[in-house]
């Protein structure tokens, strides 16, 4: 009941504020409140689809038509009101809460509080509401229609009381006659007050929803009831006067009865009811109908749950407050909603003036007459869109432009497609038809579109008009024909002559000339002469001679003309009467024209004399030319003459032949001068120019004039051709004639037309005519795309259906000004040199033919003729020629490529030429406001400047030079630039340097010194450094080898792959995904766990100490044990004949090991005897050089392990003096036994090395055997054969390092080029691929990469190569001791890992004579060596690729002989046999020989269970085989080599050398002790290297050790040779320190120590080491 | 640190966080960062690397916020190799499986002052459709070898990303004789430097 209370409460309430209410309503009836307009406004929005609705229903209501007008107006407003709701969005949200809740409590006190204002109640409601909603949205504009509504409602008001008076009954009682329209009132009130009613709380407005859903409840039922029972009047009546004050539910049922009643009414009284039943109805709807828009939905939408919450009436209150579903956002709202976040742009235009900065006009830049390039295309809807959008945004203005539209870049797309369309063929072609694939060829006029001419435009057209042609010559012209064309042709060039007069020209300029110089000599005679007269009277006579020789050459010319134009028309005619009948029309007429004898006569004489007298005045003035040259010379002659007799004393007749020569005449002075010998050229006489020159002038003048002149008197001769003739019939004329005619009028020809080379089109076919015309009169118009290159017209003949080629008329292509109508038809001579010949009349072509009787005078003719033709461009309807712009013309190009068209106008040259560049720009129009052109405007505006100091270079980047901030020279100068810019190159000093100094003075110099250093030994070579002079040169060249390599290395390194930036899983297959899948089910800690690989550490970030080299020593074998006389001085007499005694009581041995790596020394614990077991590891950090980590550096750690095998040896050194007895001394020594060298690059490279390594001792070891006394006869003989000590030993780096990938992948992916056939490349990869497949772990290896980054295929590497002829003599009869020999030579070549010194894992093979000249290699050039030797030598020979312990992937050399196969290590020159099993190869991949390449399919790599017979297809599977023969590599190596001789002062001089610095060094290395020497015993050693050499350090220790102990009896040794091949004086050092000698700190030790160096051809050194310490006892 | 009047190197102190992130699809994301400078740069103090807290998004908001604190300083001689960050984001994907969300680097801003970076993400795309699918049926994802090469232009050309979300970072930077060795970052008013950080953002 509490519900109840509070209903109750909310009533009285709510009564309160309707009252207040009412007296808002009339004000707002007064339009002033406009707090309240707002609102009411935007209901009457939301009223719209009610009055839609209701328009449907009742369209008989007589208010509808009130309605209608309403509607149409509302729609009109609809979308201002939406925006002033909009406005008010902030109210809504209250509006949305208090809206239901208001119309609930009207709902549920309808009845009750009917206190309505008679005014409101006299106006039907909506109409007023509406009414009101007009006037207050647009008040002054909806005045009119306000009273119209109100007069209309009145009206029907009016018409409503008439009808019903009960209503009028009602409102009196004040108690509403209609509900529901009051409902709506109120509903409407109740949102008017909302501002007024904050007090309400909104959870008693809550509680009273239950209350309100059952009152609706009832309401609907009792609906339902009054359709089956209709009330009486007077229950009507008690239903209305009826207080439902205390009692709420019963009064909800009383309303309902009361709503039932009414209704029912209502039903009768049609008119001002059924409106509000449509509201009702409506209501319903609305309920139904959830999709409606307005806010009237959240009203309706407690309305909805109603129907659920039918059937929980039962339920308690509280129930229903929790049943309440969360707010349902009305979509309205949620539209409101987003239309905060939510931005949709209009696409109306935007008016310019929004765009612009305020009171500003929109610019047009291109009115400007800027360059404004052409914006790419965008919708008018997309623009204005981003336009509204950009507005919207802060600062949006900034993108306009200034003339108000979106800032844009020129469009950058080209007009046309270059590209091709692309056709797929669609299924399978005929073979026939396959595709063939060719290279792409650059099509000349492929991309050079006229700009424009893919728009419809701009379509341009050429009109080709040809005409005909006419053959000057044709191979079946008959003889006549021939004549006649000449004859034709003759008459032609009469007519052009006689038409040009160049004759009557020049004749009446010469008598023009004569005229003027005769009028000068006039002046000349009175006037006397001037130096100017003189000068212009000689240039006229020359200017009148040189016409005078015109004109005759001329008249000359004329004459022959018309004479041989007679001769032809003889011939003619002569011939026409021979064979009887006529083939051509010609005839020729001479028309005579007779002339006036005598004054012609006069002419001729006159024309004669003054000729004759130019030349006599000519040859005047050559003679005193030559006279004054003449006495020039003789002045000259007689001054040199002087001079010789000057000189000829003796001769006496100095002065008599002095004066006479001053005297006598010049006959006299020829004489002399002849007489007075060879060495004087006497001076020409000059003729005696007068008579005999006239005589003869006059002759030759009319000589000349009768040759070519016309004769006085004689007729002038008139050619006229005419084609009046008749030709003889066919049936008239002789049967060859005959066969002739017919051929021709076989003939016929056509014309192509080909334009850029492509035939366009072709004429008809014409037959030829008798007289060889063609007339084709056929005009083409061509539409053009490409611009015009060469347009070419094809004469055809056509005999029968076979048509052939006869000439090409190259036309040029017109000007733009040439156009259709105004091109003359030009004519253009063509020829052919085919050869025809014919069996009839036809003369043929390119054939002897002769007109004399006697064949004499032959002539060839070949076809010829003339085309005319016209090409022109076309004219567009209105006169407009259809021709590209000039300045496309020209290039033709894109009109986008300037810098193109320049360079295809003028050419590349021309680019220098300013006036051609200028005359360029001009031509084509250069928008000099377009940025594409103004480096060309630049340079134009420099050349015209007047300055010509234009560059004789083509500027590309002309204002490059403003952003130089300082010269070019100063940035060179700058050391810090400098030191960035080497670090940017990656020179190896500066690639890691950190801190560039920030400012120029901090860099020293000394920071480039290394560098500069470096630089300048490229040329010096350092020989200190390297004791040989030859080997410095290799150095030098290995360094320039490994620098260009590195470049290489560098090119590949900066090319990156997916994988090198991004992990990824690999596509999984199908397995793959299994296990893994089955991966998932299995146990976590398995019972038996696998053995998991390490995880690989990427060395990026690795600092020092993060890594370590592990070395596990296991255990060693077959050490040398001592030797009892070196140990016991004291019984050295009786120890020999000790034996086995000794040999149980005393320690044999007792060694250990010490691991020395980047200057940490680790030793391991001491063992006993010769086969200890150690079984320890060590860990020795690793740093890599300048702490940089990546895998290049690593690659390229030079750092070796050294692994040293010692003895430890106690001395009991007697105690000093009195402490004798009661205390041991003990010193320890250690003794070197041997060591193994392991590059560090090998363990990087291979992760981990396990296995044994074969000990490298020395030859001799002095106070040491490996001699096992007692030992068993199994032994022994192992041991005879294998004579070493053996390390096991396990090696690995932890972290475990990814090592660096393949660079040889890398080149391969960077395409260095191969000679080698691509099929061969391809096959190759396909087998190394599939051998990969097959057996991962064994190497196979068939293309490698030579010095110069090729690659080559392996086989060309195997040749006969001939060893030093010294090994050859050596051993004449045994060939055994040569092979070893050689072995020997060959392993003496120092190795030089190719992974240290080119870094990255890249094998480079050298041929022979490159390794031969380096003198240091890979394992591989010393196997191809010995390989190539043993070939030689007659041996069955391979390279054998596999893995070895501890090169891995190496190659070794198998040789086959009659004791089985041999297995040789060319590094070391040992050889094994097949079978053993310390071999250190241990897998077999593959073998190599000059024919071929085989891999090893077999079971077990192995060598030992390895079958070398190669033939055997199942266990060798070979490269070349019958599908793939071998296709004749030609091998890379060369013929023959040659070898240096032994150079033994060489040698010997080194080897004094190596000793003095060894010493030197040991010294060095005891900076606490003295150091001495016991030359007596260097002495000694040094006469036993030389035997050591001889026998290769065999067999030789014991009497050696012998003699030695015979002359150092006093002394206890300990010393051994170390034999190494010579590369450097280091690694000797190296060698030397490593074996520790120098660390005896005793006291009296003295050391000795012996250097021999022996020689080998080729400058190969064997470089051994004596060492040996010595202690007196 | 340098007190003399002709320093040698100039500082560059980045203080400032990793405010949050807006990764639409993924929850529970945490973050690693580290630098990546030139040559002649090297971090004096402060931390070169980190990795931060998981962090989850409220039901809120859709933003992860990790607020978490850089700082280091840097000295250097050479503007050339300017510091960049780099960040990675990863978190689990539906199987639990922590793959990677998101690389990304940003140079650290020149001029003094506050500043707000908004840090795009992307991750680098599988090469094959299957490989996706796998890499997504398995948790293995495919990632930079080196987060660091998102900081550098060299052989990215042969990788293909897809965007993922953004990365907010907040820097006070300070600088310390920059000017005195010729560098002029710049004003560092705080509109400019406000309106700056305002357009980045957008």
């Amino acid at each position: 009941m509490e519900r109840m209370a509070a209903s109750s409460e909310i009533r009285e309430k709510l009564r309160n504020k309707r009252r207040a209410l009412q007296d808002t309503l009339v004000k707002n009836k007064n339009e002033d409140d406009i707090q309240a307009l707002v609102p009411s406004a935007r209901f009457n929005v939301d009223q719209q689809p009610t009055a839609m609705k209701e328009a449907e229903g009742s369209d008989e209501d007589p208010g509808e038509t009130l309605r209608r007008t309403f509607r149409a107006q509302r729609q009109r407003r609809k979308k201002k009101l939406l925006e002033q709701s909009f406005v008010q969005e902030c109210h809504d949200a209250e509006d949305a809460e208090e809206v239901p809740n208001a119309r609930r409590h009207s709902a549920n006190e309808g009845s009750a509080d009917r206190a309505d204002d008679s005014v409101v109640s006299t106006r039907p409601p909506t109409g007023s509401q509406r009414a009101l909603s007009v006037r207050s949205e647009d008040s002054s504009s909806s005045q009119h229609l306000d009273t119209y509504v109100t007069r209309h409602l009145q009206e029907k008001l009016r018409a409503a009381r008439s009808k019903g008076e009960s209503l009028q009954q009602q409102e009196a009682s004040e108690v509403s006659a209609e509900p529901v329209s009051r409902l709506q009132r109120l509903k409407n009130r109740d949102t008017v007050t909302r501002f007024d009613r904050e007090a309400e709380p909104i959870s008693a407005g809550r509680q009273d929803d239950p209350l309100a859903l059952r009152s609706r409840v009832k309401f609907r039922e009792a609906g339902r009831r009054v359709v089956k029972d209709l009330p009486t009047a007077e229950e009507a009546f008690n239903f209305f006067t009826f207080n439902y004050e205390p009692e709420p539910p019963s009064q909800q049922e009383g309303v309902s009865r009361k709503r039932q009643k009414r209704r029912e009414r209502v039903k009768k009284d049609k008119g001002e009811d059924s409106q509000e039943e449509a509201e009702v109805e409506e209501d319903a709807e609305a309920e139904e109908d959830n999709q409606d828009q307005n806010e009237y939905q959240s009203e309706d939408a407690p309305l909805v749950r109603n129907e659920d919450d039918l059937f929980a009436i039962d339920h308690s209150p509280q129930d229903f407050v929790e049943m309440r579903k969360a707010e349902y956002v009305a979509y309205r709202k949620r539209v409101q909603r987003d239309r905060e976040l939510l931005f949709t742009p209009s696409f109306r235009t935007v008016p310019t003036s929004v765009k612009l900065p305020e009171n500003m006009k929109p610019r047009f830049l291109e009115d400007e007459g800027l360059y404004v390039g052409e914006r790419p295309p965008v919708s008018l809807t997309n623009e204005n869109i981003l336009e509204n959008r950009i507005l919207k945004m802060a600062e949006g203005n900034k993108w306009f432009g200034d003339d108000g539209k979106v800032i844009a870049l020129p469009d950058p797309i080209k007009e046309s497609s270059t590209r091709p369309p692309l056709f797929h063929m669609e299924g399978d072609l005929d073979p026939a038809l396959q595709t063939v694939y060719r290279k792409a060829l650059k099509s000349k006029y492929a991309n050079l579109y006229i700009a424009g001419a893919a728009d419809p435009e701009g379509d341009y057209q050429l009109d080709v008009d040809v005409s005909g042609l006419i053959f000057s010559h044709h191979p079946l012209f008959s003889r006549e024909h021939v004549l006649a064309s000449r004859l034709a042709q003759l008459y032609d060039q009469h007519l052009s002559r006689q038409h040009n007069n160049l004759t009557g020209h020049l004749t009446d300029k010469l008598n023009g000339l004569r005229n003027a110089l005769q009028n000068m000599m006039k002046i000349h005679g009175e006037q006397g002469s001037s130096e100017a007269l003189r000068q212009r009277i000689s240039e006229y006579s020359l200017e009148v001679r040189n016409t005078r020789q015109l004109r005759d050459t001329e008249q000359e010319k004329d004459r022959t003309l018309l004479r041989s134009v007679i001769k032809v028309w003889k011939e003619i005619k002569a011939l026409r009467e021979f064979q009887k009948f006529t083939n051509t029309p010609f005839k020729l007429y001479l028309r005579r024209e007779n002339v006036d004898r005598a004054s012609d006569e006069r002419d001729y004489e006159g024309e004669i004399l003054a000729e004759v007298l130019e030349l006599e005045a000519e040859s005047e003035g050559e003679y005193q030319k030559k006279l004054a040259e003449y006495k020039k010379q003789l002045e000259d002659w007689k001054l040199w003459r002087r001079k010789q007799k000057a000189k000829r004393k003796k001769k006496k007749k100095k002065k008599k032949g002095l004066a006479q020569e001053d005297t006598e005449e010049e006959d006299q002075d020829q004489d002399e001068s002849e007489s007075e010998g060879p060495f004087e050229e006497g001076p020409a006489k000059p003729q005696p120019p007068e008579r005999p020159d006239v005589d003869s002038m006059e002759q030759w003048v009319r000589e000349k004039a009768s040759r070519i002149r016309r004769k006085p008197g004689e007729a002038i001769l008139i050619p006229e051709l005419s084609a009046s003739g008749s030709i003889t019939a066919s049936e008239l004329c002789p049967r060859a004639e005959i066969a002739r005619r017919e051929d021709v009028s076989r003939r016929s020809l056509f014309i192509k037309i080909l334009y850029n080379d492509k035939e366009v089109s072709r004429t008809d076919s014409r037959s030829l005519s008798a007289d060889f015309r063609v007339h084709f009169g056929q005009i083409f118009n061509l539409k053009i795309i490409n611009c015009p290159h060469s347009i070419n017209l094809q004469v055809f003949e056509e005999v029968g259906s076979s048509c052939s080629l006869l000439a090409q008329v190259f036309v040029p292509v017109p000007d733009p000004s040439v156009v259709t109508g105004s091109a003359p038809i030009e004519e253009f001579e063509f020829s052919s040199n085919q050869r025809v010949m014919f069996d009839h009349e036809g003369v043929g072509s390119d054939v002897p033919l002769s007109f004399e009787s006697d064949g004499s005078n032959r002539l060839t003719l070949l076809t010829s003729g003339k085309l005319s033709c016209c090409v022109s461009w076309g004219i567009g309807e209105e006169g407009v020629p259809l021709a590209p712009p000039v300045s496309q013309q020209p290039g033709g190009t894109h009109s986008g490529r300037w810098h193109l068209d320049a360079v295809s106008y003028i050419g590349a040259s021309g680019l220098y030429d300013m006036k051609k560049i200028g005359e360029w720009a001009t031509q084509s129009r250069l928008d000099p406001n377009d940025p594409k052109n103004t480096s060309i405007m630049q340079l134009l505006k420099v050349a015209s400047s007047g300055e010509v100091t234009a560059p004789d270079y083509f500027r590309l980047e002309h204002l490059q030079e403003e952003f130089n901030f300082v010269t070019d020279e100063e940035l060179e100068r700058s050391r810090r630039f400098r030191l960035l810019r080497l670090r940017n190159q990656e020179a190896p000093e500066f690639r890691n340097y950190k801190f560039v100094p920030l400012l120029e003075r901090e860099v020293s110099d000394k920071v480039f010194q290394d560098y500069e250093k470096r630089l300048k030994d490229g040329e010096i070579i350092d020989t200190r450094e390297h004791l040989d002079p030859h080997r410095a040169l290799v150095a030098k060249y290995l360094q320039k080898i490994r620098e260009s390599v590195i470049n290489r290395f560098i090119l590949a390194k900066h090319f990156y792959q997916l994988s090198d930036l991004v992990t990824e899983e690999e596509i999984p297959s199908i397995g793959i995904l299994g296990i893994n899948l089955f991966k998932l089910a299995e146990s976590k800690r398995p019972l038996k766990p696998q053995r998991k690989e390490r995880k690989k550490v990427t060395a990026q970030n690795l600092s020092d100490g993060d890594i370590k080299l592990l070395i596990n020593v296991i255990r060693a074998h077959n050490i040398p044990i001592r030797k009892p006389l070196g140990n016991k001085p004291g019984q050295s007499s009786q120890s020999a004949l000790q034996g086995s005694d000794w040999y149980l009581s005393q320690v044999q041995v007792r060694p250990f090991v010490e691991v020395s790596f980047q200057r940490t020394v680790l030793q391991t614990t001491t063992a006993d005897g010769p086969n200890p077991s150690w079984n320890e590891e060590l860990q020795l950090p690793f740093s890599a050089p300048n702490g940089d980590y990546s895998t290049s550096s690593l690659q390229s750690v030079k750092d070796e392990v050294f692994i040293n095998i010692f003895d430890e040896v106690l001395y009991e050194t007697g105690p000093g003096g009195k402490e004798r007895g009661t205390s041991i001394h003990t010193q320890i020594e250690k003794h070197w036994l041997g060591s193994v060298k392991i590059p560090f690059s090998t363990v990087y490279s291979q992760s981990k090395i396990d296995g044994a390594f074969k000990v490298n001792t020395p030859a001799v070891l002095l106070g040491y055997s490996r001699e096992h006394g007692g030992s068993s006869s199994v032994y022994d003989q192992w041991r005879s054969t294998h004579g070493g000590t053996f390390l096991r030993l396990f090696l690995t780096i932890e972290p475990q390092l990814v090592p660096g990938e393949s660079v040889r992948e890398k080149i391969k992916e960077a395409e260095f080029d191969s000679q080698e056939d691509e099929r061969l490349l391809q096959a190759a990869e396909k087998f190394e691929k599939e051998a990969a497949q097959g057996f991962p772990d064994r190497p196979c290896i068939t293309t490698v990469t030579d010095l110069s980054g090729k690659t080559v295929f392996i086989t060309r590497y195997v040749r006969p190569l001939n060893p030093p002829q010294e090994f050859l003599d050596a051993f004449p009869n045994n060939p055994q001791e040569a092979t070893t020999l050689v072995a020997r030579f060959v392993s003496l070549i120092p190795s030089l890992p190719d992974q240290v010194s080119f870094s990255g894992t890249c094998d480079l093979w050298s041929t022979c004579d490159q390794f031969l000249t380096l003198l240091a290699g890979d394992e591989e050039e010393h196997a191809v060596l010995l390989c190539n030797y043993f070939l030689f030598l007659g041996k069955r020979a391979w390279l054998v690729i596999g893995t070895a312990i501890p090169e891995g992937t190496t190659v070794y050399v198998l040789t086959h002989e009659q004791s089985g196969y041999f297995i040789w290590n060319p590094s070391s020159g040992q050889f094994y046999n097949k079978d053993d099993s310390f071999c250190p190869l241990q897998t077999v991949g593959c073998l190599v020989n000059a024919d071929n390449v085989w891999y090893n399919v077999q079971e077990n790599p192995s060598p030992l269970n390895t079958n070398f017979d190669i033939t055997k297809s199942n266990m060798w599977k070979p490269f070349f085989s019958r599908s793939f023969s071998h296709p004749g590599l030609s091998s890379v190596q060369p013929e023959e080599l040659v070898y240096r001789p032994i150079d033994r002062a060489a040698a010997a001089e080194l080897q004094d050398r190596v000793e003095k610095i060894l010493k030197e060094k040991i010294m060095e290395w005891r900076p606490r002790h003295p150091t001495r020497w016991n030359r007596y015993c260097n002495t000694t050693l040094k006469q036993f290297l030389p035997k050591l050499e001889q026998s290769r350090g065999q067999d030789v220790a014991e009497g050696h050790r012998l003699e030695l102990q015979n002359l150092l009896g006093d002394y206890r040794i300990a010393g051994f040779p170390l034999h190494l091949p010579f590369s450097e004086i280091r690694p000797i050092i190296e060698a030397v320190h490593s074996t520790g000698v120098h660390n005896i700190h005793s006291a009296n030790v003295e050391f000795a120590l012996a250097v021999y160096v022996h020689p080998y051809p080729n400058n190969v050194l064997s470089v051994w080491v004596y060492l040996a310490s010595l202690v007196r006892t | 640190m340098e007190t003399s009047s002709n320093p040698s190197v100039f500082l560059l102190t980045v203080n400032g966080q990793i405010e949050g992130a807006n990764f639409p699809d993924y929850d529970s994301l945490y973050c690693k960062y580290c630098y990546v400078y030139g040559h002649d740069w090297a971090p004096t103090t402060g931390l070169e690397e980190g990795i931060t807290q998981i962090t989850s998004k409220s039901t809120q908001s859709h933003r992860l916020i990790w607020n978490f604190p850089l700082e280091i300083t840097f000295k250097s001689t050479n503007p050339s190799g300017w510091p960049q960050l780099v960040v990675s984001v990863y978190g689990p994907d539906v199987f639990g499986n922590d793959v990677v969300r998101g690389y990304g680097a940003t140079h650290i801003p020149f001029t003094p002052g506050q500043h707000t970076r908004t840090i795009p993400m992307f991750v680098p795309e599988p090469t094959w459709r299957l490989q996706k699918f796998t890499g997504w049926l398995l948790g293995r994802r495919p990632e930079y070898t080196d987060p660091k090469v998102v900081a550098q232009g060299e052989g990215r050309e042969v990788t293909r990303v897809r965007s993922q979300g953004f990365v907010t970072v907040s820097f006070h930077i300070m600088t310390k004789d920059m000017k005195k060795m010729g560098y002029d970052a710049g004003p560092s008013s705080p509109s400019a430097v406000q309106s700056e950080a305002q357009s980045y953002v957008k």
